[in-house]
């Protein structure tokens, strides 16, 4: 009986809370969507150290201040373990049970495009730090995203294999299971013909997610005669296919995109990957001003450099305080909240993130940006190569 | 490029006939598929992480004497195995021993395999974090090449100790008592312990030899393929269980012929058809060879399977 009466109450509190204000008066609740286990959980470390870091400083400093009140931030995580319907429930969750004002993550695209489809239609925003498939906001005016996007990025790989490592003919190896190696394997492909005419990508090799050997793979693809093989995967499968090739007897360029940035990589890549390019959207090495203050804070307290994730989770959690902050004023009112958040975001024009420079036109969530090659050096840093701005 | 893919098929069907194996041997015992082997496959990979980065002594904690690296490698595959069968014995114990003794239908002994399996995955999860971790180089890489046909030496072994093992086991189960025993019991479990022969001995025994070929296999797996995590063992232990099946589960060249023919498929159609139906072809031809042949291509039909 008492269990019942328990629940009662706790049903009711909560049913009340949004409106009342007895404690949600000065807290701002964020809800964060992150990989904090399953295949990539180093993304989701570094997504959530980045956040703690950020409302450590903001809650020491007084809290945010929004019009004339300050408030407490209170973020939350959920574990979407890098899994398309995990993320969708952990949207959901975030959005019904904690009454979020908004949500950060997720950061892969095989997440972020359904958890996207949830926060839409319940109205909430949501920004990802690091999906770069162009499904993630498209036609979702409550979504934005705080890097570039893959029909970018594939083309400036594609110029990049053809200007610098002087490649006429091109192998690629993806995950067809995956939503963000799929999509950036077919502009990369795309792009790469534009330039060198049709059959220049001379093996468009697959394999499904948890694969271990790639052998029948890649054998095609050395027989192939590309002369630089492209894998767009994440940090858990690129020592893999690297080390693989490498047995096949492959001598010549591998090159990889945003999905490689992990802190992670050179740890369990090592020899291998040394002297590999990728694109990414921040180099930590040479950086200036806020980003190395950002870098060196990072350092400090989670003794290793933040990875673009890490910086991209910063950045997405600002821009969304920016928009709270631009509403001059919380009613109280959950709907009405999310919503004055959300016309705010849509009238941000430009933002000074410490990944650079962002633009937004204000008809969609993508921010117009620069992409950075880097080569990763013979003592396992990731070393700025070139910068390519749109 | 023929002969090329012919090396790739041998050392990926070798993994899937060593894993085949463990679930034969103990098929062959207790009419019990053990779901949990290939959960026990990738505790043996994560043990022999530990030891043999003990043994390199990457904990900060030097050894007071330098070991040469034969030596590791023998070592890390004595103790890992050791460990690894003590593991198998103890989910015999506690899992399989009670209801074995309960006199249960082998249906619930099944279930409890899940979710032993189950248990372990998330074990390890909970214990050691989601973080990926990266084998060492246990064994020197060397790259040959003759010709247009790349390989490594790790190829090589890993072919060749699944051909010892092989031979091994079925010397073991065709010429000994225990294999004699072995046998008995899968014939007439009631009958047996009239004869005198301990049978819980001998299906100790059976877990300790299917757990330390678990415990090679989760070695040579991760020399090969050098990223550890929770969940490396569920998907080839599935595939492994299906080649058990396709060979004839319950013997040994069954497993051994079932996992090279797994192997085989699964190289040859990523070869010649695009990638992705690698999995629907390799699984519609094994799903063929069933149709033809229900109990396998070396299995006898009895009455009561699972």
């Amino acid at each position: 009986m008492k269990k019942v009466f328990l629940y009662t109450v706790a049903v009711l509190m909560m049913g009340l809370c949004p409106s009342s204000n007895i404690w949600a008066a000065d807290v701002i609740k964020i809800g964060f969507d992150i990989e904090l286990t399953g295949d990539i959980p180093k993304v989701g470390e570094a997504s959530k150290y980045a956040a703690e870091m950020l409302k450590d400083q903001i809650n020491r400093a007084g809290g945010l201040k929004v019009g004339s009140k300050s408030y407490q931030l209170n973020f939350v995580y959920e574990d979407n373990e890098a899994k398309a319907e995990s993320a969708a429930a952990a949207a959901l969750k975030l959005i019904t049970q904690h009454q979020v004002l908004g949500i950060i993550g997720p950061q892969a695209s095989k997440q972020a495009i359904p958890a996207g489809e949830v926060a839409d239609t319940n109205q909430t925003v949501m920004i990802s730090g690091w999906s770069t498939n162009p499904k993630t906001t498209l036609d979702r005016p409550w979504i934005f995203r705080a890097c570039f996007l893959d029909p970018f990025q594939g083309p400036v790989l594609a110029k990049f294999a053809t200007e610098e490592l002087k490649a006429k003919r091109a192998a690629v190896l993806y995950d067809i299971a995956s939503d963000y190696p799929k999509g950036l394997a077919e502009f990369f492909k795309e792009a790469f013909e534009k330039i060198h005419g049709k059959g220049s990508v001379a093996a468009f090799e697959t394999f499904t997610t948890k694969d271990r050997d790639f052998s029948a793979q890649l054998t095609k693809i050395v027989a192939s005669k590309a002369d630089i093989l492209f894998t767009p995967q994440y940090y858990d499968e690129v020592p893999l296919i690297v080390k693989q090739a490498h047995e096949m007897g492959w001598k010549k360029p591998i090159l990889g995109s945003d999905s490689w940035g992990s802190a992670e990589l050179m740890n369990l890549c090592g020899n291998d990957c040394k002297g590999l390019f990728f694109s990414t959207h921040y180099a930590a090495a040479g950086a200036k001003g806020a980003t190395k203050q950002f870098i060196d804070q990072y350092k400090a307290k989670y003794g290793y450099e933040p990875d673009d994730v890490s910086a991209l989770t910063w950045d997405a959690t600002r821009l969304l305080l920016q928009a709270i902050q631009n509403t001059k004023g919380l009613a109280g009112d959950l709907k009405k909240d999310r919503k004055a958040i959300r016309d705010q975001m849509a009238k941000i024009r430009e933002f000074d993130g410490i990944t650079g420079k962002m633009s937004f036109d204000g008809k969609t969530g993508d921010p117009s940006k620069c992409a950075v090659i880097v080569k990763i050096s013979q003592e396992g840093k990731f070393e700025f190569y070139k910068s390519v701005c749109p | 490029m023929f002969i090329q893919n012919i090396i790739n098929a041998l050392q990926w069907g070798s993994f899937y006939a060593l894993i085949a194996l463990g679930y034969s041997m103990v098929y062959g015992v207790l009419l019990l598929i053990n779901f949990a082997h290939g959960d026990i496959f990738m505790v043996g990979a994560y043990i022999g992480f530990f030891i043999s980065t003990f043994l390199l002594g990457a904990y900060g904690f030097q050894l007071p004497w330098t070991l040469s690296g034969g030596l590791v490698i023998f070592l890390t595959f004595l103790l890992t195995m050791a460990i690894t069968a003590g593991v198998g014995v103890t989910v015999e114990r506690v899992a399989y021993r009670p209801l074995r003794r309960k006199g249960v239908s082998r249906l619930y002994v099944v279930i409890t395999a899940l979710m032993v399996g189950l248990l372990l995955e998330n074990g390890n999860l909970a214990l050691l974090g989601a973080s990926r971790r990266n084998f060492p180089e246990l064994i020197p890489k060397v790259l040959y090449s003759v010709g247009e046909v790349n390989f490594t030496n790790i190829k090589i072994i890993v072919i060749i100790v699944t051909l010892l093992v092989f031979v091994f086991l079925q010397t073991v189960v065709l010429k000994t008592k225990w294999g004699m025993a072995m046998r008995a019991i899968s014939y007439d479990r009631m009958a047996v312990p009239l004869m005198g022969i301990p049978v819980d001995t001998i299906i100790v025994m059976t877990f300790v030899l299917g757990s330390s070929l678990a415990a090679v296999a989760g070695i040579l797996f991760a020399v090969s393929y050098p990223i550890l995590e929770p969940y490396m063992g569920a998907l080839v232990g599935w595939k492994a269980f299906i080649s058990a099946v396709v060979g004839g589960i319950g013997d040994i060249r069954g497993a051994f012929v079932g996992g090279l023919i797994l192997g085989f498929t699964e190289i040859f159609v990523a070869t010649l058809f695009p990638s992705t139906l690698r999995d629907l072809i390799a699984f519609g031809v094994l799903l063929l060879i069933l149709t033809l042949r229900p109990t396998g291509i070396f299995g006898v039909a009895r009455r009561t399977k699972v």
